[in-house]
């Protein structure tokens, strides 16, 4: 059983530069990636945007191999910005873990 | 087993903090490729280059260490690495290469730059001025130093009075059009790469290239900056004729470079897939960006079938009989 946390989802999800509350969990993006990234971005925007801290730091792995190389936004039906999402998550556990 | 992310940003973000650089560079290794080219020193327009190419001899040397150490017991010890890095620059020990790949990438840019000379373009250099953008930062999320970084560039553009820059490749192209204007207030700088001033300006070609290359396009170029046809139009004027492969333009397929750093397996897979699906097309690959080049090259010497990976500037100094 995971906790959701309130203070995670104030600073990732409700800021500006994260937007995925749009995301229709449709699966395009998943089937478009060069990397074959299983989890990014439909479970793991939904870890977010749920407050699953915990789910979304066991996944940096995950987080750190996107290229950033936007082949998943040309599909998107919803108009996800799943790139810049990617690095606003980094940000966060670059500050919170890292340390950086 | 993957390399420790936290330490691996954490050396790159000490050095860009420490040392303006991620990997610490010296002022003669970064103006060397203009020696004798005779460019004004400032001016409203100028060349910047954001040490792209002149970081890449340092950027490969690190990667294949990355790779060796990726699955040894060595990733253990990147966080002494990183505590060494804030006394010592370590990346000098562990990035260095021969002064022969230094030269070749100094060539690169040489012959941008003849090119757009030979093209009546313009333009100064900022010369020991000019830094690196923070690219490989912005990527893994170290807003905060990137943010510190365009205020540097800014400061040191608006001394010299700089209105117009002329990019060498996509990655600054992206950092000085579109991201610092998000960072900095009241940010007006004319940005374009030599790709699209070329499209607009190259004469045409003094020994046609009358062949047909396959074109990578470069994430960074095709789905951040729309920069799609205007390689192509400088490859027509250049005689050669462009081969889409399946994957092209808005849909182009990443090279992997990207995560070179942090993960270099899957970096190299992700490369060789995308040789693959060129290959198909034909031997003859040209790519634009030098990160791009370095992947893709690399994955193409294990196929050892004459595939060839060059820079668009390779065939566009044949083309304008350049290569000084
Ligand atoms: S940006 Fe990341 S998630 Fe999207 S296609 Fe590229 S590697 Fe996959
Ligand atoms: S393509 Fe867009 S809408 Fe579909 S799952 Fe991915 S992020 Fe969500």
């Amino acid at each position: 059983m995971y906790k959701i946390d309130a203070d995670f989802v104030e600073a990732v999800s409700h800021s500006d530069e994260f937007n995925a509350n749009a995301c229709m969990h449709c699966g395009n993006c998943t089937a478009s990636c060069p990397m074959g990234l299983e989890l990014l971005p439909r479970k793991l925007f939904r870890y977010v945007v749920v407050g699953l801290e915990k789910m979304v730091v066991e996944n940096a792995e995950t987080i750190y191999s996107c290229l950033l190389c936007k082949m998943c936004e040309e599909s998107c039906p919803a108009d996800v910005h799943i790139a810049g999402n990617v690095k606003k998550l980094r940000n966060y556990i670059n500050t919170k873990y890292y340390k950086l | 087993m993957a390399l420790p992310t936290g330490k691996v940003i954490g050396i790159m973000a000490d050095n860009l903090r420490k040392r303006k650089n991620v990997i610490p560079l010296s002022a003669k290794k970064s103006t060397a490729w203009a020696e004798g080219l005779n460019l004004p020193r400032g001016g409203e327009t100028v060349i910047y280059t954001g040490l792209l190419y002149q970081l890449m001899p340092g950027i490969t040397g690190l990667a294949a260490k990355m790779a060796s150490y990726e699955n040894s017991f060595m990733r253990h010890l990147m966080g002494m690495g990183r505590l060494a890095n804030k006394f010592i620059n370590v990346a000098a020990f562990m990035g260095g290469a021969k002064p022969a790949v230094y030269k070749e990438y100094n060539r690169i840019l040489r012959n941008i730059a003849c090119l757009l000379q030979k093209s009546g373009v313009e333009f100064g250099y900022l010369y020991e001025q000019e830094l690196y953008t923070g690219a490989l930062l912005h990527d893994n999320g170290v807003e905060h130093l990137v943010k510190k970084q365009a205020r540097r560039i800014w400061d040191v553009l608006q001394a010299n009075g700089v209105k117009e820059v002329i990019t060498t490749d996509p990655h600054t192209t992206n950092m000085l059009r579109s991201v610092f204007p998000e960072v900095i207030e009241g940010y007006d700088l004319k940005v374009r790469s030599y790709l699209e001033v070329l499209a607009e300006v190259a004469p045409e070609a003094t020994n046609p290239l009358n062949k047909e290359l396959v074109i990578h396009d470069s994430c960074m170029y095709a789905r951040y900056e729309d920069v799609i046809d205007e390689p192509r139009q400088v490859l027509a004027k250049a005689g050669a004729k462009v081969v889409e492969p399946d994957y092209a333009g808005k849909l182009t397929w990443c090279c992997g470079g990207p995560v070179e750093s942090l993960f270099p397996s899957k970096s190299k897979k992700v490369a060789e897939e995308r040789v693959s699906q060129l290959a198909e097309n034909g031997r003859q690959i040209t790519a634009m960006c030098p990160i791009c080049v370095f992947s893709l090259r690399e994955a193409a010497e294990k196929r050892d079938d004459g595939t060839e990976i060059h820079d668009i500037i390779d065939h566009l100094s044949e083309a304008y009989c350049l290569d000084k």
